[in-house]
């Protein structure tokens, strides 16, 4: 059975000037697999997510045929119920440590927080677990680390934190929302393969969202490729290469390559009829 | 305040960052409090109530007249007097007052007590309904008890404060009795503590009189509260904005993801985060009331500052007025800079 | 005509600024609360204009014999006061005070904040250090007290108290047009015009102030209730208009003696300084929502 299973999910926001739809009808399956999700920036691929975990607030909504972990309709649980899939069963690591990380609580505070919202367990052992995940995510020196505050730490080690608090309480499902596009390139891969070893190490499926085809053909066993608000095209990672899509051609010839160096990047085309039909 | 790692004898950086704040913020309070001076400088002397002739009377000789005006030191240039009366002030002298023959020092600390009293407990009454109404204000946006909370806000900017407490006054002591009248203590009571702080609640409390206590809340009860609901009107203003800005910030998604509650959300992570703020703004408010008191010590005959300088005013007391105008500005300016000073000392982002 | 006003690609310059006035208006008018609060205004310069129309009687005309007589007494809508002047006739014409007072500190404020703030701004050096640091100073001051030891010094009046209440309010005008002429100064188009030749008071009267203009148009609406009930307070307190003039701070004082045997005295005044400064906090939210959406509704 498939960790995820999405039919025709659509978010639409309700606005003055009429209904803007961010994601028109997307569905894909997500097994124990690293599935990346790549387009430009509004086309939805970020709303995925948090529709995912539930987390589009009015005036979004959110709609789908179908949308279940593990077998579990998410749409029909309560308010109640979906608390303890959030972060339990589905997490989510977001793009930039310095604003995803409460500034007035102590790393070590919300690491804990997080563990012990799903366990019933005492803080020292919340504690000593936290230990464990800083130092699985390759911090040195965990115990100063627990004691500082979100400004006090880099954004490549903000970003571990993030990723060891979003782990800790073991879910089934990581979504990661551009990881790294806010790091220095120098740490983005460092990140990137802790990251990679820890959802491989304990069998989770993952959601890899970003704009950087590059990365998620590197980290990645599937790729969809979404453009304004859908998928047009869904390939192997391995074989992006083939791919026939215009939009995901046109991706592809825009990265500047040292083996077959170019004069000029191509400009990425667009065409709105790509939007209308289906993948 | 963030652990601080100390090294060799060099003060921790946050006590060293506060300090020099402190420095810089006291310099500033200074330039402040001089420029009022000088303007209360300036008005004494525009004042047109001949100084001399408060001295010398009507019927003086045009020879005291002189003596009188060089005594005073009015012969002067105006740089030397103004010299001369921050030398005063520096003392404490803002000179005597016309109405109670005593000086205006010894007059402000008798009557500053009470509107200390009124003050702090308006604004405590502001803080505690003020806040929870902002907050819930933010987290429903949009919804009814968002407009109510708006309404409120905006009958508030726009009542007239001494209307309101006379028509509290009319309502609460006129019909239904439910409050003592003006003044702080009916007349029965005056006296029967002796007065330590000069707060009449916290010296009551001290002897443990607690009939004094119970005539002294009924008492302020209904200043207080009309106090209480001008700063709540800015409280929870001010905290609906703080609150709505927490709210859309990326942790409080990351807060979410982790499958917390929406209550530990909002009071743990978003609250946590706007704390400063609504401390600053409540130090503001506090500021606010003690000077926005006068109308309504006013109303209820409360015998604290505002209604001492009034009074001096229609007397044409301008010593008092001045020395009250100073000591109330002083204040002010003081409680002015210390909510900025806070914020830069405790606010992450100013770190 | 609408389609014209809200068209997508204006023709001209004043077409489209037509149009976005028109937008603005379309957005202000769905805001009920503001357009109760504009229709209130509306109603108060009516009422300020037609008064020796629409007053039933002199405001000043006193008849002892009716003194204190109840709302809803024939022929004395709102009662009577305590020298049977009717209250109703007192309020109309007390409105003109009131829009009096307003619209004079309303000019005199702004307009001491924009030369102060744009000199600040446009001097720049030992010029915007002087006049901030006589802004802040003035900033830091307690508002309601220093205006009352200024009337003390000045004399009681409206027009000393319209002067109090203006050296008081100056100082974030100040503030505001500093921060619009920074942002002007060094734009391209002001180098344009000094490179023709342009002397700074030029520039400054000619091109910087009416820039500065919307944004204090915004604050001013918002400052008017403030205004308003610092007026009605001094009135109260004897500093402001003095008897029998009906101003309405003025009349809640005369009656305040009969409060509690005539309550509508004093209560009916207060009502309707309540009204008017509540239709100037409306309309200044709706105006600021319309001008700012990011901030509306919040503070």
């Amino acid at each position: 059975m498939s960790l995820l299973d999405v039919e025709n999910l659509r978010v639409s926001f309700d606005t003055r000037q009429g209904v803007v739809e961010a994601v028109r009808g997307i569905s894909f399956t997500l097994g124990q697999e690293r599935l990346g999700i790549v387009g430009e920036s509004g086309s939805g691929k970020s709303m995925t997510g948090r529709a995912i975990l539930r987390l589009i607030r009015p005036p979004g909504r959110v709609e789908a045929d179908r949308m279940a972990l593990e077998g579990e309709e998410l749409q029909s649980l309560s308010e109640r119920q979906m608390r303890k899939v959030r972060g339990r069963r589905i997490s989510m690591v977001m793009q930039d440590p310095k604003f995803s990380l409460n500034p007035v609580m102590t790393v070590g505070e919300q690491i804990m927080e997080a563990y012990l919202l799903h366990a019933r367990d005492s803080r020292r052992a919340a504690r000593r677990k936290a230990l464990e995940m800083l130092e699985a995510v390759a911090i040195r020196d965990p115990e100063r680390v627990m004691k500082a505050y979100p400004h006090e730490v880099s954004g490549g080690m903000g970003q571990r934190i993030m990723i060891a608090m979003m782990l800790i309480p073991d879910p089934r499902i990581l979504i990661a929302d551009e990881p790294t596009s806010a790091l220095d390139v120098s740490v983005q891969r460092r990140v990137l393969s802790i990251m990679d070893t820890l959802v491989r190490e304990r069998g989770m499926g993952l959601i890899f969202i970003s704009h950087d085809l590059n990365l998620v053909s590197e980290f990645c066993d599937r790729v969809l490729i979404m453009y304004a608000g859908r998928i047009v095209e869904t390939c192997e990672a391995a074989r992006l290469h083939e791919a026939r899509h215009p939009y995901t051609r046109g991706l592809l010839n825009s990265l500047p390559r040292l083996d077959q160096p170019q004069d000029r990047l191509e400009v990425l085309a667009r065409d709105p009829a790509w939007a209308g039909g289906d993948a | 305040m963030p652990r601080t790692a100390t090294t060799g004898g060099r003060l921790p950086a946050p006590l060293a960052g506060f300090l020099g704040r402190a420095l810089a913020t006291a310099g500033s309070l200074a330039v402040t409090v001089l420029g009022l001076l000088f303007v209360t400088f300036i008005i004494g002397r525009v004042m047109p109530i001949d100084p001399v002739l408060a001295v010398v009377g009507e019927r003086g000789s045009p020879e005291v007249y002189a003596a009188a005006r060089e005594a005073l030191g009015l012969d002067e240039p105006l740089p030397v007097q103004f010299w001369y009366y921050l030398r005063e002030v520096a003392q404490g002298d803002f000179g005597t007052s016309l109405l109670t023959a005593r000086p205006v020092v010894d007059d402000i600390a008798r009557v500053f007590p009470a509107t200390l009293e009124l003050a702090t407990l308006g604004v405590l009454i502001g803080v505690l309904f003020g806040v929870p109404l902002g907050v819930l204000a933010a987290i429903n946006r949009g919804r009814w008890i968002d407009q109510v909370a708006r309404l409120v806000a905006l009958v508030g900017y726009s009542m007239p404060i001494f209307w309101l407490g006379l028509i509290g006054l009319l309502v609460f002591y006129g019909i239904l009795g439910w409050v003592g009248g003006p003044g702080r203590l009916d007349v029965f009571y005056d006296g029967l503590v002796p007065s330590v702080t000069g707060m009449i609640l916290v010296d009551s409390a001290l002897a443990g009189d607690w009939m004094v206590f119970g005539n002294a809340l009924s008492h302020i009860i209904l200043p207080a509260s009309l106090l209480g609901y001008f700063s709540l009107a800015y409280i929870s203003r001010m905290t609906r904005s703080f609150m709505l800005e927490a709210l859309s910030a990326e942790y409080i998604t990351t807060a979410r993801v982790k499958g917390m509650s929406e209550w530990r959300v909002v009071w743990v992570h978003a609250f946590r985060n706007i704390r400063v703020q609504l401390l600053t703004v409540i130090v503001l408010s506090y500021a606010n009331l003690l000077e926005g008191s006068v109308l309504t010590e006013i109303i209820f005959s409360w015998p604290g500052i505002g209604f001492y300088i009034t009074n001096a005013l229609l007397a044409a007391d301008m010593n008092a007025v001045l020395g009250g105008t100073v000591v109330v500005g002083t204040i002010f300016i003081i409680l002015n800079m210390l909510s900025d000073l806070l914020y830069k000392v405790f606010d992450p982002r100013a770190r | 005509m609408r389609e014209w006003l809200l068209s997508d690609s204006p023709a001209s310059r004043r077409q489209a600024r037509l149009g976005r006035l028109y937008a603005g208006w379309l957005t202000f008018r769905e805001n009920t609360l503001a357009m109760v609060g504009l229709g209130i205004l509306v109603a108060l310069l009516l009422c300020a204009a037609l008064a020796p129309w629409i007053a039933p009687h002199d405001p000043y005309a006193q008849d002892l014999a009716m003194r204190l007589k109840p709302l809803g007494t024939p022929g004395h809508l709102l009662g009577t006061d305590s020298l049977g002047r009717d209250i109703l006739s007192r309020l109309i014409f007390g409105s003109r005070i009131t829009l009096y007072i307003v619209t004079l500190v309303a000019l005199i404020a702004p307009v001491a904040g924009l030369l102060v703030g744009t000199v600040a701004g446009y001097a720049g050096g030992a010029w915007d250090a002087v006049l901030m640091r006589i802004t802040d100073i003035f900033l830091a001051f307690p508002r309601l007290v220093l205006a009352l030891a200024f009337v003390a010094a000045l004399g009681a009046g409206i027009e000393n108290a319209v002067l109090a209440i203006s050296l008081t309010a100056w100082p974030p005008y100040a503030r505001l047009a500093r921060a619009e002429t920074l942002t002007i100064r060094n734009s391209d188009f002001i180098s344009a015009i000094r490179l023709q030749g342009a002397g700074p008071v030029q520039i400054i009267t000619q091109h910087i102030w009416p820039l500065c203009l919307s944004s204090l148009i915004v604050r001013v609406t918002l400052d008017m209730a403030g205004i308003i009930l610092a007026a009605a307070g001094l009135g109260f307190l004897g500093l402001g208009a003095q008897p029998p003039s009906p101003e309405w701070g003025a009349m809640i004082s005369e009656g305040r003696r009969f409060i509690l045997d005539h309550w509508w005295v004093a209560t009916v005044p207060g009502l309707a300084i309540f009204t008017v400064s509540l239709a100037f906090n409306l309309l200044g939210d709706g105006l600021r929502d319309v001008l700012d959406p990011k901030t509306g509704g919040s503070q």
